[in-house]
């Protein structure tokens, strides 16, 4: 009876684990495609599209980071600075060891620096 | 081979192929910076002059008014008047009398005390920066700039003050020294040092005002300092070209579109 009982709960665990691993897996290849199609409408100057269709992709899979980087380089690219800051954090705080999201944050950074003393 | 089988070798290339190629790809970004003031009522610009203080070894005035001139010529599109430099100080001075005199007998501003200013600067020569600020009401006389506006078609006037002095400052700096162990290695290690260092101090302050209306539009203040080794003797002018370098894209972007061009990085 035990043996039987342990061995239906180990099933469903092992069931649940990987449907939430195909579920994640959907979603990333999901998020992917967007991210995919955002870079080719980016490339050419479609950057409101673009925005869209990463914003698209970090609904789908809010765990992926190089959505939140594109997503902080188009909304800078049209002159949403919080938004993108908020993009750029969120890429770090996912992968803080990403040079490029380092790299891109680090100009970002500078810009609106130079910017909010213009302000000034 | 059959030809299934080559096609699923191709295939297989192809997936392989694009796992291999990139997965970043650069794009350009290029962040407009508004103008701080709106300039497009203008079509002129008049280099006025202004009112100096500090060091006798260069014409801070004149420099100042040619480096602007340059700038404006490249970076802008308004056209440059080309007019000589006003001595602001000495403007100042008679118009701060005429202002008194105004006061008592009702006399208008004549433009002959705008000629006046092209005259030679005779003010003592050691004014500090502090003393600048008793020619500041010069800037705010409606009248003396809404005159000189219509003398050049109601261009926008830049004007302002500029003090460049000598400046010396004592205190530990950072340095690297060589050394060499005991097998004729070479190393480099930082050294803090006190060392007297001297240099010059740049502060200028740039109003610009309406030709139209004599209306100050804008001011704008910086300040730079540069330091060197005592034992260096640089020129001051020299010493004044790299700190106005410093200043002049804040100046140009008070007056013209300027933007930040960079690259970002878009990832898979």
């Amino acid at each position: 009876m035990f043996w039987a009982f342990s061995r239906f709960t180990i099933l469903a665990v092992v069931l649940t684990a990987s449907s939430i691993l195909v579920v994640h897996a959907d979603n990333r290849s999901d998020a992917k495609a967007q991210v995919e199609f955002g870079i080719l409408v980016a490339k050419q100057e479609l950057w409101q599209e673009a925005i869209s269709r990463w914003e698209q992709a970090v609904k789908i899979d809010p765990s992926y980071a190089a959505a939140w980087n594109n997503l902080g380089i188009a909304c800078e690219r049209q002159g949403l600075f919080d938004r993108a800051s908020d993009a750029y954090e969120k890429a770090l705080n996912l992968e803080p060891n990403n040079i490029f999201i380092q790299q891109n944050y680090d100009l970002f950074r500078e810009v609106n620096d130079r910017l909010r003393q213009n302000d000034r | 081979m059959t030809a299934c089988a080559k096609t699923i070798a191709s295939l297989i290339l192809i997936a392989s192929f694009s796992a291999c190629t990139t997965n970043y790809f650069e794009v350009p970004v290029e962040t407009p910076l508004e103008p701080k003031i709106d300039v497009s009522r203008f079509q002129r610009v008049l280099i006025a002059g202004f009112v100096t203080a500090g060091s006798k070894e260069i014409d801070t005035n004149l420099e100042t008014a040619r480096m602007l001139k340059s700038q404006l010529r490249n970076n802008s599109n308004l056209q440059v008047i080309d007019a000589e430099v006003f001595q602001m100080k000495i403007v100042a001075e008679r118009q701060g009398t005429v202002s008194r005199a105004t006061e008592e007998q009702q006399e208008p501003i004549s433009t002959e005390n705008i000629e006046d200013g092209l005259t030679e600067d005779k003010v003592s020569s050691e004014e500090n920066e502090q003393d600048l600020e008793a020619y500041e009401h010069i800037f705010a006389n409606v009248n003396y700039w809404k005159q000189l506006g219509e003398e050049y078609q109601s261009p926008l006037i830049v004007t302002g003050t500029i003090y460049f002095a000598p400046h010396q400052r004592s205190g530990m700096v950072n340095r690297e020294r060589e050394i060499y162990d005991s097998f004729g290695r070479r190393q480099v290690i930082p050294l803090r040092t006190y060392q007297d260092r001297k240099g010059y101090v740049l502060s200028p302050k740039f109003v610009f005002i309406d030709g139209n209306t004599g209306a100050t539009l804008y001011t704008q203040r910086n300040r730079e300092e540069i330091l060197y080794d005592a034992a260096q003797n640089r020129p001051a002018l020299s010493s004044y070209f790299e700190l106005m370098d410093r200043l002049l894209p804040s100046f140009v972007g008070t007056l013209s579109n300027e933007s930040i061009q960079g690259v970002r990085i878009l990832l898979k």
